[in-house]
């Protein structure tokens, strides 16, 4: 009874903590190139694509694990883990939903993402990722008819070789740094997105990440490609059941907009970050990279960072193509003993490039945020401009909040301006709300929620629903 | 390089009636340089300037022993006229003269301290480099209550007689209780390619004032480093100006560690460069105890290639509430390849504090040009209005109105 109390406790504080019991296929432990064999044989994949995970993991042995971060961690023994573990289910591909094992159906229906066709989230197609397979994808013909391609990455090795093979690594080469490059040979599977010329993709394209399996590093890869005129709205969201131990999350995401494409990216993500007392939670450590290739491109990262244990990520733009324009609007939330150190890189290199940084930071009970960025503009960007805006709010003197921007200008004729401000919710602001009938909690989630504002209106609909939800529930107990 | 040095450690130790045990922590340090070398771009506090290559690439091979047994010559010219006050003089890095002819002579305490090892560590390498070179080194006492009459100026000059040479100098401060102290540093160079490593390092006691004014406006090609402690007991204040723009190269680096309440510091600081020059101000403020206060303002104006970085730091601890921590860095890039760097930090982890900071850099603003056109100024006039008064912004901070016309004239701003 104790134990079921204590378990039910646990699940308040993070409901998505369950984990779903199922038989699963795995690689044999350890990182080798029998491993990597194995992976690519599993999903039936052609030579060049086994060539291309080789050649990275050649590169991988040069590599040393970077250590400038803030936030330390044990080190991680990259022969212990599992790098491949799917649902046994899934080992002859099921045809359509009815055949899906019926325990996946159950567990996205409890993370509120339900994949038949009755129950669909109206106007968002789901690509639905566990552990390393991608178990289903929705709406798949209906998006089809426009020529948009919106599939799992494994299948679109498979049938549209010439699209991958051509912006694969074309963002994130094979040589990249050391948790990209690890990815690069290992990735399992992940979401593939093609706009075609022209398309607006009429509903939001999402991805929902899952990891199951203890033990299991999860490696997604995910590939959006917006060709000319076309516009996109991709959505990530994340979760993992609460286990005692570490877990390692690696994803590379590539984003390739073309001539006057455009692509909007956000993630909420909220992967179990441990317990009271930082023990488990998930390393997330995760490589986004966007290229503005096209003349008048636009890519725009939001995120909503409130899980995981560690979070170490800089979604980034490079602004290549003329009049491009970067954006990058982020929440981070880390409360109790997590740790993030995130923010963003702008590259411009082509003429009139724009970009814009609005980042704010919370930090609550032991944790510790770093914001870390750099905007640089380079000597043939000529008329570009950057903005950026880093506030952070602190919540008692156990924790910390860090700004670390690098800015670097080259042309006389760009501009960049960078503001920074630390401060706590101020006395006033919390009288006020209080006077008014609301509890202490009550306002400073107000508060908190309005101060993040400016990043939560950049959310589709739906999601800032939830975000604004997030927010609150990621706070509770840090205040008095 | 080893060799080299070696060499020249031998020899400066032979000149030096130095204890074994002060010998072998000198060797400590010489060894320690040996094996880290001059810092370099891998190093994150040396990311915007390479000092390695910077030294290889414009003055090759370093020599690091300096003959002090004869005396320069004392060249009066360089004295700032019209400005009574005390002076220390370097020539080549030898100490020529100190006076302190307009202080009451019990008040003020110079001890040598060439004698003996104090060692001095900010954790890079050019800090080993100096523990083991310097030579001579003087301590200055301030006795409590005594505030002095004159600004002290330090000339550093150094002439044509030298080459391709290292030269370290330290000297240590002590601010007794409500003492105060105007201390203005001078640079004038004649020479070329010399690297210069200077270390100071401030003691400031309750209600203790430092205003320390450093002024490097001369044109020459040496490379300059200089490294500022400054430590702030209760009520104490701190004032740095910087005016940088004379030498080829050139870092300054404050650090500066609040450890009493109500304690404050400023740093204010002018990047004026042309020609290929590169300089670099660093600054790092600990806020360590609550209710302390710091403020820095940067500008910078760049020309024909040249390259400025600003790396500032305002930390707080987790006692340190009710901090109030400001910084701004601001630049004008006035020619195409010129470069502006800036890396503005805060890390802190107290919540009851007011921290900020602004970083811009971008064009001379066309509008503002356009306006002061249309109303009869040529474009070079205009042009230079702007930056005039991008710049005083900056002089207007310097608290010492003796002091803030002096550096006024010095550097051609007009009100």
């Amino acid at each position: 009874m104790d134990q079921r109390q204590k378990e039910i406790d646990n699940l308040k504080d993070y409901k998505y903590g369950f984990s779903t019991d199922i038989e699963s296929t795995k690689a044999p432990k350890g990182l080798s190139e029998e491993v990597i064999k194995f992976i690519s044989n599993i999903k039936k994949e052609p030579k060049w694509m086994l060539d291309f995970r080789l050649k990275a993991f050649e590169r991988f042995k040069l590599l040393k694990e970077p250590d400038w971060q803030k936030p330390k961690y044990p080190k991680i023994d990259y022969q212990d883990l599992y790098y491949y573990s799917a649902p046994k289910s899934m080992d002859d591909k099921p045809k359509s939903l009815d055949e899906l094992d019926p325990k996946l159906l159950e567990t996205y229906k409890k993370l509120g993402i339900p994949l038949q066709e009755q129950a669909r989230l109206n106007g968002i197609a789901v690509d639905a990722v566990f552990d390393s397979v991608s178990v289903a994808t929705t709406f798949r013909e209906e998006l089809s008819k426009l020529g948009i391609i919106f599939c799992p990455i494994s299948e679109a090795i498979q049938n549209h070789p010439e699209l991958v093979k051509k912006y694969l690594g074309s963002v994130i080469p094979t040589t990249d740094h050391f948790f990209a490059t690890l990815n690069s040979a290992v990735f399992t599977d992940g979401s593939f997105a093609y706009i075609p010329e022209g398309v607006r993709c009429p509903m939001e394209l999402s991805t929902y990440f899952r990891i199951n399996a203890s033990n299991t590093g999860q490696f997604e890869r995910t590939l959006i490609v917006a060709d000319k005129g076309s516009y996109v709205s991709y959505l990530e969201g994340c979760t993992a059941p609460m286990r005692d131990e570490n877990q390692l999350h690696a994803a590379n995401v590539e984003l390739i907009a073309l001539d006057d494409a455009e692509i909007k990216y956000s993630t909420v993500q909220n992967w179990y970050p441990g317990d009271k007392d930082g023990k488990g939670g998930i390393y997330n450590f995760v490589t986004k990279r966007g290229l503005c290739k096209g003349k008048n491109s636009k890519i725009s990262w939001t995120q909503v960072e409130t899980g995981s244990a560690i979070t170490w990520k800089y979604p980034s733009c490079i602004l290549k193509g003329d009049n491009s324009v970067g954006e990058f609007y982020s929440i981070a939330i880390t409360n109790n003993h997590q740790k993030a150190d995130t923010g963003t890189k702008m590259i411009h290199l082509g003429k009139n490039t724009k970009s814009k940084i609005i980042s704010k930071g919370i930090s609550a009970g032991f944790s510790d945020m770093t914001y870390r960025g750099l905007v640089d503009i380079s000597s043939k960007a000529s008329n570009s401009n950057n903005y950026t805006q880093c506030d952070s709010l602190l919540m008692g003197n156990k924790c910390g909040a860090h700004t670390v921007p690098y800015i670097k200008n080259k042309n006389s004729e760009s501009n960049i301006a960078h503001e920074a401000t630390t401060s706590k919710i101020s006395e006033e602001q919390l009288h006020y709300c209080q006077q008014r009938g609301l509890s202490a909690e009550e306002a400073v989630g107000l508060i908190v929620n309005g101060f993040c504002k400016e990043v939560l209106q950049q959310l589709p609909m739906e999601f800032a629903v939830e975000a604004q939800k997030l927010v609150g529930i990621s706070l509770e107990g840090s205040v008095g | 390089m080893k060799e080299q040095l070696q060499k020249d450690f031998d020899n400066i130790i032979k000149n030096l009636s130095l204890s074994q045990k002060d010998i072998e922590v000198k060797r400590f340090y010489l060894d320690n340089f040996i094996d880290r070398g001059f810092p370099n771009r891998r190093e994150e506090d040396w990311k915007f300037s390479d000092l390695n290559q910077i030294i290889k690439k414009n003055i090759g091979e370093l020599s690091f022993y300096s003959d002090y047994t004869s005396t320069n010559k004392v060249d009066t010219s360089v004295f700032v006229d019209g400005l009574e006050h005390n002076k220390i003089v370097f020539i080549n890095g030898r100490i020529e003269k100190i006076d302190f002819n307009y202080e009451k002579k019990n008040q003020i305490e110079i001890i040598d301290q060439s004698e003996t090892i104090n060692e001095f560590s900010n954790n890079n390498s050019l800090s080993d480099l100096n523990n083991a070179f310097t030579n001579k080194s003087f301590k200055i006492l301030v006795k409590n209550g005594y505030q002095l009459q004159k600004p002290l100026i330090i000339y550093h000059t150094t002439n044509s007689k030298i080459w391709s040479k290292n030269i370290n100098l330290r000297l240590d401060f002590e601010l007794g209780k409500d003492s105060s102290l105007r201390l203005i540093d001078l640079f004038s160079d004649t020479s070329e390619k010399n690297f210069l490593n200077i270390f100071y390092n401030f003691n400031l006691k309750e209600n203790a004032v430092l205003k320390n004014y450093k002024v490097d406006k001369l044109e020459n090609k040496n490379i300059k480093y200089s490294y500022n402690n400054i430590e702030q007991d209760k009520n104490s204040i701190s004032e740095t100006f910087i005016l940088s723009s004379g030498s080829n190269f050139f870092k300054n680096e404050i650090n500066c560690n609040l450890n009493g309440e109500y304690s404050s510091a400023f740093v204010n600081g002018i990047l004026s460069l042309n020609n290929f020059k590169h300089h670099e101000i660093r600054t790092i403020v600990n806020h360590l105890t609550e209710n302390t206060k710091s403020y820095q303002l940067i500008k910078s104006v760049l020309e024909n290639s040249s390259k400025a970085a600003y790396q500032g730091k305002i930390f707080v601890n987790s006692k340190a509430q009710k901090t109030d921590g400001y910084q701004l860095s601001k630049a004008i890039l006035l020619n195409k390849d010129s470069e502006f760097n800036a890396k503005p930090e805060l890390e802190i982890y107290a919540d009851d504090v007011k921290c900020s900071h602004g970083s811009a850099s971008g064009s001379l603003n066309e509008d503002s040009i356009f306006y002061l056109m249309s109303r009869g100024l040529n474009y070079q006039q205009s042009r230079e209005l702007l930056i005039n008064g991008f710049l005083l912004d900056v002089v207007e901070k310097i608290t010492d109105s003796e002091i803030k016309n002096l550096i006024k004239n010095m550097i051609g701003i007009k009100e």
